[in-house]
């Protein structure tokens, strides 16, 4: 077995970008802060497909099994001979893969950046919270103790809120960015107490004991932890339920998912890349890492099942009704990471049964290309229009024909056409779910169907709808800002990016992913059933076609659909109205019932308390005071009448 | 010859204590004060030797204390009339009814 101890600088050399720009930039990188950090990240990046050559095609393999190998493990906490946490890199398909999909589009909106950011004020802050997120996220996918993810997951958790906030002077992104922390907080207590559950029962934090605990039947941990009951569920459910919150509220699954949209009032390309292709994707990642913990556990696998395949839904009926065009890209990513959840939820570990795990990082995998193209895409439509809002675009294939050409490719692979990349990743999912439940194989192609369908109206409402054009040149002719059309398409450094994602979109489909990244690392044969995919490919295309019916010329066909369906439409539009429950709850049970009583009880018992004590010692102080008079021959008098009292007391009475 | 016996010196060293205690509450001249601490101290030397005396006369550990009495009351004195130095230079007086600001 030879060296993986090279794959600690992955992570490494982000965080030392992060704290030199961090402590430096702003003073003597103002400028080059971008090239240093796409330097350093480059040379991750290098290291990070090194890695994957050597792990997947020279010695990751032994008897056509891929090894969890653990290349590094410093113990860093130890609480009992088995119980500490460890900081270490773990080297097995899937973190080898999620190390090439976040170096990767890290490294894409890191040079993206380059244009899109340049002439930020803060633009070295930038990129040192860009360098931070990318460090934790790697630092995330490498870890080797359960407490470990936990760390890297809150420093993600930070970082993003960093990035949102970016514009810190803009109100809206502040309270964005403060709901993502509020709301991925709430979901990490469920993540502790989680892990804590699992922690106690399998005497250990270390992933891998973990799983060689909890998945042999006869062990004594998997028996007091099956046979431990609370509320009706076994304490492995309660455990992995917990810790599932956590994954969902990173990922954005219903009913965590309010965060996500909002969160797109962060500079596009961190939208990119943290709301799209690396963060969001971290819960998925932490149940595939569970992954045969969870198979354990029919009950908890149901739950993210229908939460996956439920909010792969409902986001991709709001996308269909959102304006903005980042919210329309949001849902999109929710929906994706439903479909990611749910296959995991209908897979099961090991061997030909374990297709829906491959399939949701084969998706995970291809998801990361396209979904960054289109927000990185978005950016750079968004950068030439200066606004975020369909009515406000159109007819910008001839402004813009690379960013075009990157979009169409985006959406035809995130519809699911073939060749491209998101046929075949769907394809599997698709499959698995019509082998193990015919409901959720449903949904899954309704929802494939709406995903075309709203990907289709976003590129029909930027692209072409000539008449919009028009207004917006119009608009531009009178608005001051005149500079619309004429930086373009933006610089190369803006391009580059969107070229070689596309070409990934396009291209990463025909890996043969199978062969390489399985729930139990022994290669499955997959096929693509030409008959099995033609109602897919059948219904997303006519998707696209009703969609270019209703929005590639300007027409009254789509205000008649949204007459048609009404009071939907309208629900969908408010997003269900999650968010105004949410407030409502907040605003009118929490605060109310629980907030208000214990600001009560803080300000009249524990203050209370704590008022009587300084006000007693102040009484008795006033009282007494008079005895420190100054002058000195009362301090004498004192003093000789207690040792007076003194003698008395020995002589006399306590002889 | 007939010896003085011991209740007699002490009630010398009685009475000069007191006569010092009396002077330490009764007068304002903090000099006079000083005055009147050194004449308890020696009070206690009278204490100190005529105990040694009368009851230990093989050993020599009481007038060594005596000694060392008069030696801390020397160095005790210097100090002391530092200290009202500087009060007389602060205070323009040495009266300790003037002095009273170390209070609450």
């Amino acid at each position: 077995m030879s060296n993986y101890l090279y794959i600690l600088w992955i992570p490494l050399l982000p965080l030392a970008t992060f704290v030199v720009l961090g402590l430096f930039g702003r003073k003597y990188f103002a400028k080059t802060a971008g090239i240093i950090g796409t330097a350093s990240l480059l040379t991750s990046t290098l290291l990070s497909f090194v890695a994957a050559k050597q792990y997947f095609f020279v010695d990751g393999k032994v008897n056509g099994v891929y090894q969890r190998i653990i290349a590094l493990k410093y113990t860093w906490l130890q609480f009992s001979p088995n119980v500490s946490i460890d900081m270490g890199v773990i080297v097995d398909p899937i973190s080898v893969m999620m190390l090439i999909v976040v170096t990767s589009v890290s490294l894409m909106v890191h040079v993206f950046s380059l244009g899109y950011m340049k002439g930020e004020e803060r633009f070295a802050t930038y990129y040192a919270f860009l360098s931070l997120f990318t460090f934790s996220m790697l630092g995330l996918i490498l870890s080797v103790n359960i407490f470990q993810v936990y760390m890297f997951w809150e420093l993600v958790g930070v970082s993003s809120f960093l990035l949102i906030g970016y514009y810190f002077n803009k109100p809206s992104a502040v309270a964005a960015s403060k709901k993502a922390f509020i709301v991925t907080r709430f979901a990490d207590l469920g993540f502790l107490i989680g892990i804590l559950i699992i922690g106690f029962y399998g005497g250990s934090l270390d992933i891998g004991l973990l799983i060689e605990k909890f998945t042999s039947v006869q062990s004594p941990e998997f028996i007091s932890i099956t046979t431990a009951s609370f509320l009706g569920a076994s304490m492995l459910t309660w455990g992995l339920v917990l810790i599932f919150m956590g994954g969902a509220g990173k990922s954005a699954m219903f009913p965590l998912h309010i965060w996500l949209p909002d969160a797109m009032e962060g500079p596009t390309p961190v939208s990119a890349l943290i709301h799209a292709a690396t963060m969001v994707v971290a819960g998925v990642y932490l149940v595939a890492r569970l992954f045969p913990v969870f198979s354990m556990d029919e009950a908890a696998l149901t739950i993210v099942t229908y939460v996956g395949a439920f909010s792969a839904l409902l986001a991709a009926v709001i996308a269909c009704t959102q304006t903005d065009i980042k919210r329309v890209l949001a849902y999109s990513t929710m929906s994706q990471i439903g479909y990611m959840m749910f296959a995991l939820g209908i897979s099961k570990n090991g061997g030909e049964s374990g297709l829906g795990f491959m399939a949701s990082m084969f998706h995970l995998f291809t998801h990361a290309f396209f979904k960054s193209l289109l927000f990185l895409g978005a950016g750079s439509v968004i950068h030439m229009v200066h606004s975020n809002e369909m009515k406000d675009m159109g007819g910008l294939r001839k402004l813009m024909p690379i960013t075009h050409a990157a979009f169409l490719i985006a959406c035809l692979a995130i519809a699911g056409i073939p060749p491209f990349a998101g046929f075949f990743s769907k394809e599997e999912i698709l499959t698995a779910a019509f082998h193990e439940n015919k409901l959720i194989y449903g949904v899954a192609l309704f929802t494939a169907a709406l995903t075309s369908f709203y990907m289709f109206r976003l590129y029909f409402n930027i692209f072409w709808s000539k008449e919009a054009a028009a207004k917006a040149h119009h608009h531009d002719a009178h608005s001051q800002h005149n500079d619309t059309h004429d930086h373009g398409e933006g610089t190369w450094t803006m391009k580059l990016p969107l070229l070689i994602l596309a070409a990934c979109a396009v291209g990463v489909g025909f890996i043969p992913f199978s062969q390489f990244i399985t729930s139990d690392g022994a290669a499955i044969e997959t096929h693509i059933d030409m008959v099995f995919s033609i109602a897919p490919v059948a219904l997303s295309i006519i998707a696209i076609l009703l969609s270019a019916s209703f929005y590639k010329s300007h027409n009254a066909k789509s205000d008649k659909a949204v007459a048609f369906f009404g009071g939907f439409y309208r629900a969908a539009y408010k997003k269900f109205y999650v968010d105004e429950l949410y407030l409502f709850i907040t605003k009118k049970i929490v605060f109310p019932l629980i907030g208000q009583p214990i600001a009560w009880a803080d300000r009249n018992i524990v203050d209370g308390f704590m008022l009587l004590l300084a006000n007693t010692t102040a009484k008795i102080s006033t009282a007494i005071k008079g005895l420190q008079s100054g002058k000195v021959q009362n301090y004498a008098l004192y003093f000789f009448g207690g040792v007076l009292a003194l003698s008395v007391l020995f002589i006399y009475i306590w002889k | 010859m007939n010896e003085i016996p011991l209740t007699h010196i002490l009630f010398v060293s009685t009475a000069l204590f007191f006569i010092g205690m009396y002077g330490l509450f009764t007068r304002r001249n903090i000099i006079t004060m000083l005055m009147s601490i050194e004449l308890m101290l020696n009070s206690v030397n009278i204490n100190f030797v005529a105990f040694n005396k009368y009851l230990f006369p093989d050993k020599l550990d009481g007038l060594f204390f005596s000694l060392f009495i008069i030696t801390i009351a020397a160095a005790e004195a210097a100090v002391a009339i530092a200290i009202i130095i500087n009060l007389y230079r602060s205070h323009q007086s040495i009266d300790v009814d003037d002095a009273t600001e170390m209070k609450f």
